[in-house]
C-alpha cells in the first residue's frame, strides 16, 4: 500500500484530513463518554453523603444532638422515644471486638504461617479453602451462629441466652479472617528475599525471622488488613440482625442479646414506618454515624500506612 | 572451642526448632479451623436441609404450611435482580476501568477518582442499601422494585468489576498496544479490538467474583423494601396479559437470601429446616460461581503465551 503524504492532488489531502478531524472528535466523544462511566464512583459517594446528610438534617431537627449523643436509651419506636446512638454503638463495639479477638491474631498466624514456612501443596490447599470461606453469604453464616454455634456455645457456657453479640461475635470473626489473612499475606509476600536471607544467614530460625524480619517489614500491608477487617466487623449486618437479637440493650457485656446500628436499620425495614416519620429517619442518623466510624477507620488505616512504608 | 560452649549452641539450635515446629502446628490448627467452619457448615446444611430438597420446593411458593413452602419466587427473584445487576455493572465497569488504564492523565481529577473506588470499596453494603432507598426509590420514583435492586447491587460491585479490569488489562504487554498505534489505529481503536478483547477472560473472572458476592447479599436489598412474603412472580412479558417488556424490572420481589432470613426468624422447626435447604441451594450457587472463577483464572494463567 503505497502512502504518499505529498500526493499531488489537493482533493485526496483534504479529504484525509477531513477524516482525521472527524477520527479526532470521536476519539474525543468516546473518551468522555468513559471517563462519566469513571467518574460514576465519585458521584456515588457524592450521593451516600448528600442523602445521609439530608435526612439526617430532618432527624435533627426533632432531636438534638446533644441527646442523640447522651441519652442512654434508644427506644424510637415507643410514645416516649429516647434516641441515644450510644445505645447501639455499645453492640457494634463489644460483637466487633469480639470478632476482632478472632480474626486478628488467627489471620494473622495463618498468612505468617502461608508465607513463611507452608509448602506449594499446603498453599494450593488452603488459598482456594480461605477463598471459598470468604465467597460464603453472610445471611449463610447468620444461620450458622443462630442454629449450630449458640447452641454449642449454651453447653459451655450454661448461662448463655439464643441471642448473643458472643456466637454473633464469634462467627463474625471466622468470617473475616480470608480477609485479613489473604490481605496479610500478601503484604509479607511482598517483603524482599535478601532481607530473609540476611536473616538466615545470621542463624535466625524460620519464626525468628518471620516475627523479627518480615512481619516489622510488612507493617503497613497488615495495618492495611487490619483496618479492612475493622471495617468489615463494623459494618456487618446480617450475622447480628439472625442471631444477636435485634433488641437494642446498653451493654458491655458480649453473653447478652443487644442491636447494633446495622441491625435496627434493618429491623426499621422490616417493619412499616412511613416515609418522613422520626421514626423512620432515624435509620439515616444511625447510617451517618456507621459512615463516619467507617471513615475514621479508613483515615487511620491511611495514616498507619503512610507512617510505616517500606521503600525496598 | 570447649565442648560446655558446644552444648550451649546446640540447646539454643535445639529450642528454636521445637518453637519453629510448635508454630508450624498452631499455623495448621488455624487453617483447620477455617476449613472445619466450612464443613460443619455445609454438612449441617445437608442434614437439616436435604429431605426438603424434593422437585417441588424449586416450584411452589412461600406458605403458611412449611410443608408446602417453595423457593420459587426466591430463585426466580434472585436471578432477574442478577441480570439487571450485570447489565448495569459490566459495562460501566468495564468502561471505567478501561478510561483508567489507557486514557486517564496523571492528576489531581484521577487522583480523586482512584480514592473513592478504594473508598467505595470498603463502605458496608448497608449504607448502599440506605443510598438506594433515599435516591432511588424516593428520589428517582424507581420504587421498591427490581430495577432498583439491581442498581443497587450494580453499584455494590463496581469496584470489584473496575479493579479485575484494570488487573487484566495491565497484564497485557505493551508491545501489543505499540504494534497497533504503529498500524495507524487510534487508541479507541486498539482498545476495541486488542486490548479489551485479550482482557476478557480476566474481566469475567471478575465479573463472576462480584455476582457471587451480589447474590447473597442481604442487607441493601431489605433496606430499599423487597419483601418477605411474595407469592407471585413478577409479569412476563408475553406470556401475562398485559405485560410490557419491561414490566418485570418495576415489579416488587423477593430473593434468595431473604427467604432464608425470612424462615430462619420463625420459631417452627419445619420452617428451620427450609431455611437450612434454601440455605443449601444458596451456598452451592454461590460456590460453583467461585469454583468458576478460581477455574477461569487458573486456566487463564496457564494460557497466556505472551
Amino acid at each position: 500500500m503505497t502512502v504518499s503524504a505529498s500526493s499531488a492532488r489537493p482533493g485526496a489531502v483534504s479529504n484525509r484530513l477531513a477524516h482525521n478531524a472527524m477520527r479526532h472528535w470521536g476519539e474525543r466523544l468516546i473518551e468522555g463518554i468513559l471517563f462519566c462511566a469513571a467518574a460514576l464512583s465519585v458521584l456515588t459517594t457524592l450521593g451516600i453523603v448528600y442523602i445521609l446528610v439530608k435526612e439526617s438534617v430532618v432527624f435533627f431537627q426533632a432531636v438534638s444532638i446533644f441527646d442523640f449523643l447522651t441519652d442512654t436509651q434508644w427506644t424510637p419506636l415507643f410514645d416516649d422515644a429516647h434516641y441515644g446512638i450510644m445505645v447501639l454503638i455499645s453492640g457494634t463495639l463489644v460483637s466487633s471486638l469480639v470478632a476482632l479477638l478472632v480474626a486478628i491474631p488467627m489471620g494473622t498466624i495463618i498468612a505468617i504461617y502461608l508465607s513463611e514456612f507452608a509448602d506449594s501443596r499446603v498453599r494450593e490447599i488452603a488459598k482456594p479453602v480461605l477463598e471459598l470461606l470468604g465467597g460464603i453469604p453472610t445471611i449463610i453464616f447468620g444461620y450458622f451462629a443462630l442454629l449450630v454455634v449458640t447452641p454449642l456455645l449454651q453447653k459451655i457456657l450454661p448461662g448463655l441466652p439464643g441471642f448473643s453479640l458472643l456466637s454473633a461475635g464469634l462467627v463474625m470473626g471466622i468470617m473475616i479472617i480470608p480477609y485479613v489473612a489473604s490481605l496479610s499475606e500478601d503484604a509479607m509476600r511482598a517483603v524482599p528475599m535478601h532481607l530473609r536471607e540476611g536473616g538466615y544467614a545470621l542463624g535466625s530460625t524460620r519464626l525468628q525471622c518471620a516475627l523479627k524480619i518480615v512481619v516489622p517489614a510488612a507493617f503497613s500491608g497488615l495495618a492495611a488488613a487490619y483496618i479492612l477487617g475493622i471495617s468489615r466487623a463494623v459494618g456487618e449486618t446480617m450475622i447480628l440482625a439472625v442471631a444477636a437479637g435485634m433488641q437494642p440493650n446498653l451493654t458491655l457485656n458480649p453473653m447478652e442479646p443487644a442491636a447494633t446500628i446495622t441491625s435496627f436499620i434493618v429491623q426499621v425495614a422490616l417493619g412499616d414506618l412511613p416515609h418522613g416519620s422520626v421514626g423512620y429517619q432515624t435509620i439515616f442518623a444511625a447510617g451517618l454515624t456507621l459512615m463516619l466510624i467507617t471513615l475514621t477507620f479508613n483515615i487511620i488505616g491511611i495514616w498507619l500506612r503512610r507512617k510505616y512504608r517500606e521503600n525496598y | 572451642m570447649e565442648a560446655r560452649d558446644l552444648t550451649a549452641i546446640r540447646a539454643v539450635i535445639a529450642r528454636g526448632k521445637r518453637w519453629d515446629w510448635l508454630f508450624a502446628v498452631i499455623g495448621i490448627l488455624c487453617l483447620a479451623v477455617g476449613l472445619l467452619t466450612v464443613l460443619t457448615l455445609v454438612v449441617n446444611m445437608t442434614i437439616d436441609g436435604m429431605a426438603r430438597l424434593t422437585p417441588d420446593f424449586f416450584i411452589n411458593f412461600p406458605s403458611r404450611h412449611p410443608e408446602k413452602a417453595g423457593i420459587l419466587s426466591a430463585w426466580v427473584g434472585s436471578l432477574l435482580v442478577m441480570l439487571v445487576t450485570a447489565m448495569a455493572a459490566v459495562p460501566i465497569g468495564v468502561a471505567a476501568g478501561v478510561y483508567l488504564e489507557e486514557y486517564a492523565k496523571r492528576g489531581l481529577v484521577t487522583d480523586v477518582i482512584e480514592i473513592n473506588i478504594s473508598n467505595l470499596a470498603g463502605v458496608p453494603s448497608i449504607i448502599y442499601g440506605l443510598l438506594a432507598l433515599g435516591v432511588f426509590v424516593y428520589q428517582f420514583g424507581l420504587g421498591q422494585s427490581i430495577l432498583t435492586a439491581g442498581l443497587t447491587l450494580a453499584l455494590l460491585i463496581l469496584p470489584i468489576v473496575i479493579v479485575s479490569t484494570r488487573e487484566a488489562i495491565r497484564a497485557i504487554p505493551s508491545l501489543i498496544r505499540e504494534g497497533s498505534m504503529a498500524l495507524g489505529a487510534t487508541k479507541w481503536q486498539t482498545c476495541r479490538y486488542h486490548i479489551v478483547p485479550y482482557a476478557t477472560p480476566g474481566i469475567m473472572t471478575g465479573v463472576i467474583i462480584g455476582m457471587a458476592r451480589a447474590i447473597g447479599e442481604t442487607a441493601p436489598i431489605i433496606t430499599i423494601g423487597a419483601l418477605t412474603f411474595i407469592a407471585f412472580l413478577p409479569p412476563i412479558p408475553g406470556i401475562d396479559p398485559g405485560a410490557g417488556p419491561f414490566d418485570w424490572m418495576m415489579s416488587p420481589f423477593t430473593v434468595m437470601p431473604i427467604q432464608i432470613f425470612n424462615w430462619t426468624s420463625r420459631p417452627e422447626e419445619a420452617f428451620q429446616e427450609n431455611a437450612g435447604a434454601a440455605a443449601l441451594v444458596l451456598v452451592v450457587m454461590t460456590l460453583l460461581m467461585n469454583g468458576l472463577a478460581i477455574w477461569l483464572r487458573y486456566r487463564l494463567r496457564k494460557n497466556l503465551k505472551w
